[in-house]
C-alpha cells in the first residue's frame, strides 16, 4: 500500500490555489458522460452531489434514510467555525488553522487544515445565499458565539438547530438537481458492498430496505460520504442507523483506514438513566459558554445542588484551566469530569454526573436572554430528565459523539483505493486526535461543496466514461457475496437477538478503549472481541425474511462489521503507545493528568490495511511534519 | 408500570392491517416512547415473532423520522414533542395505549407504523429552494437582514418534516408543510427572485400528491412538534393569490 499524499509544494497559503491551477479538468460538455456514485446523503453528501450535479455531472446518491433531510447531521446543535473575522477580535485563517492543529493535538495534516480554514469562509456565504437563517444581530449583520478551544467568537449558528438548518440548505440544492433530473436520489437503499474493477471503484451494491431486493451500480468514481462509528461503543450520542458498514467493506477491499482508535468523547450529554436506554443525547457545546461545571468538594457529597454553598463547590474546569475555563476542548473537558466521579464526586444516580450550572448567567443576564440563546436546550433536557434547567442545573457526563479516524485520503481526498473518495466524518483528514466544536459542519462541507468538486475531475480526467457497467463479472460477484451474507444472517437461528450482541460489544468498548485505554485493558478487549464474534455467528436469532422490510436483519450486518471494526480500533489503540487528543492511555500521563505525547515515536497516522486475517492487519505510516506550527505540548491553562 | 398496548400490524403495502394486542409489564417511568417500543421488540423477537416496524434515527426530535398516532395524537399527548421525546412518565400504569401509523392517502403505509412521505420530498424538489449554485455567493454580510425578518424566517424553517400536520389534518392537507418552506424562503431577501414561482410550482405539487385541500381548523399547529404557526399559511395563501393574479 502506498500513501501518497499529495500535498503540494509551497508556501501553506498558495498550496490550494496552486493545485487547482494545476488539477486537470473535464471538459464542460464531456462532464455529462460521467457518472458518479455518492452514498450518503448528509452536509457532505448532500452538498457534494448538489454541487457535482451543478457542475454537469450525473449523479446517484444513496440513503438508507427515506429523505436525504434525516441524516444525521441534523441533529448538529452548536454551531459552523468561519474564519470571517467579523468579531473583528483577532481570527485568521491561520488562527483557525492553528486552533485547528492544535486542538487535534498535532496528528492532522497541515496541509488539509490550511484548506479547510480557507474554504470555511466561502461555507457561510454559501448558506447564507441558500436562505439559511443564521443568528444575526439587531443591525441585520451575522452573529456569532464561542466555542471550545478558541479564543475568538468565530462560530455561527442558527438557535440550536445550526445542524438542521446547514443540513436543510444541502437538501433544498440537492433537491432542486433531484427535481431537474440531474441527481437520481436512491431512498431507502443501503450500500452493502464496493465493487472494484481492476483496483479501481467502479460501484456499489445495494439493498432495497423495502423490498429487500439487492442491486449492483456501476459509476466512473464513487464517494462515501457515510459518517462515523461511534456506535461502535453501543451507546453514543450518534443516531441509531449510523455504522461503520462502509468503512469497513471499503477497507476489506484494500482501502487504507487511519487512526481507528481517535475517537470523541463529547463531555455534555445527558447521563444514562436505566439498561434500557438505546442512545445518549448530546446538550450542545454551546452550553459552556454561560453555564458553569462543578462537582462538590468533597466526596459522596448527597446534599441537593442548591444545598451545596459556593464555597463547597469545586468548578473544577475553571480551577485547572484558568485561560480557558468551562471552554476548554472536548477532550480535555471530558478527561477532567471521569476524573472527579473517579474520586467519588460525581452526581447523581449512579455518580456518573457533573453539574452544567446557568445559575450565575441567569443573574447576570436574564432568563430570557439565556431562553432566547439555549431554550430549545434546556425543553430538551427537561423532556428528557423531568429537571427544569432554569431552576437546578443540568446533570451532565461524557459520551461518544464524533470519530476522527476514518478511511486514509490524499489531499484529493481519494482513498488508498482510487476512485473511492471520502468525504465528511467518514475520512480522517482534519481533525488529528482531537476535533473542535463547530468544526465537523465546516469539514463536511467545505469536503463537499468546494473541495470534491475540483479534486474529483482530476481523477476523472484519466478515466474514460461510462467503460466499465454492471454487467462485468466483479458486479455478479458482489451481489452473489451480499446475497450469501443475508441469507447466512437469517440461517442462524440463534437464541440471542442483535441488539443483545452490540449492547455487549459497546459496553466492553466503552471500559476498555473508551476515555481511558490501557495496555491490559485493550489486551483484554482483543481476546473478548473474536469471543463474541464468534458467538454472534453461532447464536444470533435474526427472524423474518430477506425480502420484505426486516429492521432485524439491517441491524444484523451492521454489527456484524462493527464486531470485526472494534478489533482494529483496539489494535491501533494498544500500538499507539502515547496519549495524544481523545487517545488517552493511562500509562502516558503528566504529573496532572494530561495526555503526554511521543512526537518521537508516534508522530504520524497509523494506516491500517487488511491482511486477510482481522487480528493481524498490516500498519503503514504517513508521517506528519510541523512546518508552519510549531510542535508543541498543548496548554489551556 | 404495566401497559396495554393496541399496535397497527401490517406486512406490507398491498396487505391489510389489524390491531394487535401486547401487554408490556415493568415500563419505567424514565423510557422514552420508543425504547418501550425497543423492549417489546425484544420480547416478540426472542418469541420468534417479527418485530413492530417504525421509522426513528436521531432520538433527538430533530430527524423527523419518527410518525406515530398515540393515542389518536401525531406524536402522543405531550404539545410540542415529537415520539421520540415523550417519555412514559406521561403514561399511567394500566393505560392502554393505541397505536397506528399516520393516515393519509399520500402517505401509503409500508409496514406497520412505517409509511412513505416521499410526497413530501417531491414538494420541495419542486420549489423548496434558492436557485443559487455553489460558489456563486457574495460575502454573508452584504446583505443585512433585520433580525425580526430573520427570527421568523428561522422559526419557519424549525419544520423537521415528519407529517404530523398531514397526520392531525381531517383533510390530510400539508398546507403546513408547504407553507413553513415558503414562508421561511419568503422572509429573506434571497427568497424574493422566484417568490411567485415557488408558491405556485409547490402548491401544484401538493395537490398532484393528493394531499387534501386547508379548512383552517388549526389542528396541524396544535399537532407540530415545532409549534410552526398556522401564520404561514395565510403568509402562503397571500403569496398564493397575488402570484396568481400578477404572477
Amino acid at each position: 500500500m502506498k500513501l501518497e499524499s499529495n500535498i503540494p509544494s509551497g508556501p501553506i497559503e498558495q498550496k490550494w490555489d496552486k493545485h487547482r491551477a494545476e488539477a486537470k479538468l473535464v471538459n464542460p460538455s464531456n462532464k455529462r458522460k460521467y457518472r458518479i456514485l455518492i452514498v450518503g446523503s448528509g452536509l457532505a453528501g448532500a452538498s457534494a452531489a448538489a454541487t457535482l450535479a451543478e457542475l454537469g455531472y450525473n449523479v446517484d446518491c444513496f440513503t438508507f434514510h427515506d429523505s436525504p433531510r434525516r441524516a444525521h447531521s441534523i441533529a448538529a446543535q452548536g454551531g459552523i467555525n468561519a474564519a470571517k473575522n467579523y468579531q473583528n477580535d483577532g481570527d485568521s485563517i491561520y488562527r483557525l488553522f492553528y486552533d485547528t492543529v492544535k486542538g487535534g493535538d498535532f496528528r492532522a495534516r497541515e496541509g488539509n487544515v490550511y484548506r479547510l480554514a480557507q474554504v470555511s469562509v466561502n461555507i457561510i456565504d454559501q448558506c447564507v445565499a441558500q436562505g439559511v437563517p443564521f443568528a444575526r444581530e439587531y443591525g441585520g449583520y451575522l452573529t456569532n458565539r464561542s466555542f471550545g478551544g478558541a479564543q475568538v467568537s468565530r462560530t455561527f449558528y442558527a438557535k440550536g438547530q445550526t445542524g438542521q438548518q446547514l443540513l436543510l440548505g444541502a437538501y433544498s440544492a440537492l433537491s432542486r438537481q433531484i427535481g431537474a433530473g440531474t441527481v437520481t436520489m436512491h431512498t431507502r437503499n443501503e450500500m452493502m458492498e464496493l465493487v472494484l474493477v481492476d483496483g479501481h471503484a467502479r460501484g456499489i451494491v445495494t439493498r432495497d430496505l423495502v423490498t429487500g431486493k439487492i442491486e449492483s451500480w456501476s459509476g466512473d468514481a464513487v464517494i462515501f460520504a457515510t459518517g462515523g462509528y461511534s456506535n461502535v461503543f453501543y451507546l453514543s450520542t450518534n443516531a441509531m442507523a449510523c455504522n461503520v458498514t462502509s468503512i469497513w467493506r471499503a477497507h476489506k477491499k484494500g482501502a487504507g483506514l487511519a487512526n481507528p482508535c481517535f475517537t470523541q468523547i463529547h463531555p455534555t450529554s445527558i447521563p444514562q438513566q436505566g439498561e434500557y436506554q438505546a442512545k445518549l443525547t448530546l446538550m450542545s457545546e454551546s452550553l459552556r459558554n454561560d453555564g458553569r461545571v462543578w462537582v462538590p468538594l468533597k466526596a459522596n457529597d448527597n446534599r441537593a445542588s442548591h444545598d451545596i454553598p459556593e464555597n463547597e463547590r469545586d468548578y473544577y474546569l475553571e480551577r485547572k484551566y484558568p485561560s480557558f475555563g468551562n471552554l476548554s476542548p472536548r477532550d480535555i473537558a471530558s478527561r477532567a469530569a471521569k476524573e472527579v466521579c473517579d474520586e467519588g464526586r460525581g452526581v447523581g444516580p449512579g455518580g456518573r454526573g457533573v453539574y452544567l450550572d446557568f445559575s450565575a448567567a441567569i443573574n447576570r443576564l436574564g432568563e430570557k436572554t439565556i431562553a432566547e440563546r439555549y431554550g430549545n436546550l434546556f425543553e430538551m433536557y427537561e423532556r428528557i430528565s423531568g429537571e427544569n434547567p432554569y431552576t437546578s442545573p443540568m446533570r451532565i457526563y461524557p459520551a461518544p459523539h464524533y470519530t476522527m479516524g476514518g478511511l486514509w485520503v490524499d489531499y484529493n481526498l481519494m482513498s488508498t483505493i482510487p476512485g473511492l473518495h471520502v468525504l465528511g466524518e467518514a475520512n480522517f483528514s482534519d481533525h488529528g486526535a482531537n476535533r473542535l466544536g463547530a468544526s465537523a459542519l465546516m469539514q463536511g462541507l467545505a469536503d463537499g461543496y468546494f473541495v470534491i468538486p475540483y479534486t474529483i475531475g482530476h481523477y476523472l480526467a484519466g478515466v474514460k466514461p461510462g467503460e466499465i457497467t454492471n454487467e462485468h463479472p466483479e458486479f455478479k460477484k458482489a451481489v452473489a457475496d451480499v446475497e450469501g451474507r443475508v441469507s447466512k444472517f437469517l440461517s442462524i437461528n440463534g437464541k440471542r437477538t442483535t441488539s443483545s450482541f452490540h449492547r455487549e460489544l459497546g459496553m466492553l468498548m466503552w471500559n476498555n478503549c473508551g476515555m481511558a485505554r490501557s495496555e491490559s485493558s485493550l489486551k483484554e478487549a482483543l481476546q473478548r472481541i473474536p469471543e463474541i464474534r464468534e458467538e454472534f455467528w453461532n447464536n444470533v436469532n435474526v427472524v423474518g425474511s430477506a425480502n420484505e422490510l426486516n429492521t432485524a436483519l439491517e441491524h444484523a450486518g451492521r454489527v456484524a462489521d462493527f464486531l470485526e471494526f472494534a478489533e482494529l480500533m483496539c489494535i491501533d489503540a494498544l500500538e499507539r503507545d502515547e496519549s495524544c487528543g481523545g487517545h488517552f492511555r493511562t500509562e502516558h500521563q503528566t504529573e496532572d493528568g494530561e495526555a503526554k505525547r511521543d512526537d518521537e515515536k508516534f508522530c504520524h497516522s497509523s494506516v491500517w490495511e487488511y491482511s486477510g486475517d482481522t487480528a493481524k492487519p498490516n500498519l503503514h505510516k504517513e508521517q506528519l511534519t510541523f512546518e508552519n506550527v510549531k510542535l508543541a505540548t498543548r496548554s489551556y491553562k | 408500570m404495566k401497559l396495554s398496548l393496541k399496535i397497527w400490524r401490517q406486512k406490507n403495502k398491498n396487505s391489510e392491517g389489524i390491531f394487535k394486542n401486547y401487554v408490556l409489564s415493568d415500563v419505567s417511568p424514565d423510557m422514552s416512547f420508543l425504547e418501550m417500543l425497543d423492549t417489546l421488540n425484544e420480547q416478540l423477537l426472542s418469541k420468534n415473532e417479527d418485530p413492530v416496524a417504525f421509522d426513528h434515527d436521531c432520538r433527538e426530535g430533530i430527524c423527523g423520522s419518527c410518525s406515530m398516532m398515540i393515542n389518536g395524537k401525531p406524536h402522543g399527548p405531550e404539545s410540542k414533542t415529537t415520539t421520540c421525546q415523550l417519555h412514559m412518565r406521561k403514561f399511567k400504569d394500566g393505560d392502554e395505549v393505541i397505536v397506528e401509523p399516520w393516515r393519509a392517502s399520500a402517505f401509503p403505509v409500508i409496514r406497520d407504523l412505517v409509511v412513505d412521505r416521499s410526497a413530501f420530498d417531491r414538494i420541495i424538489q419542486a420549489g423548496g429552494f434558492v436557485s443559487v449554485n455553489t460558489g456563486n455567493a457574495q460575502d454573508g454580510n452584504t446583505l443585512p437582514i433585520p433580525k425580526p425578518d430573520a427570527d421568523a424566517a428561522m422559526d419557519a424553517a424549525a419544520c423537521i418534516g415528519c407529517g404530523a400536520c398531514v397526520a392531525a389534518c381531517k383533510n390530510a392537507s400539508a398546507m403546513l408543510f408547504t407553507a413553513a418552506k415558503v414562508s421561511h424562503l419568503g422572509y429573506l431577501p434571497q427568497g424574493q427572485p422566484e417568490r411567485q414561482r415557488r408558491v405556485l410550482k409547490m402548491v401544484e405539487q401538493m395537490d398532484n400528491e393528493g394531499f387534501g385541500n386547508c379548512t383552517n381548523t388549526n389542528d396541524c399547529e396544535a399537532a407540530c412538534p415545532k409549534g410552526i404557526s398556522v401564520h404561514n399559511i395565510a403568509r402562503l395563501n397571500r403569496d398564493f393569490l397575488k402570484a396568481k393574479l400578477f404572477g
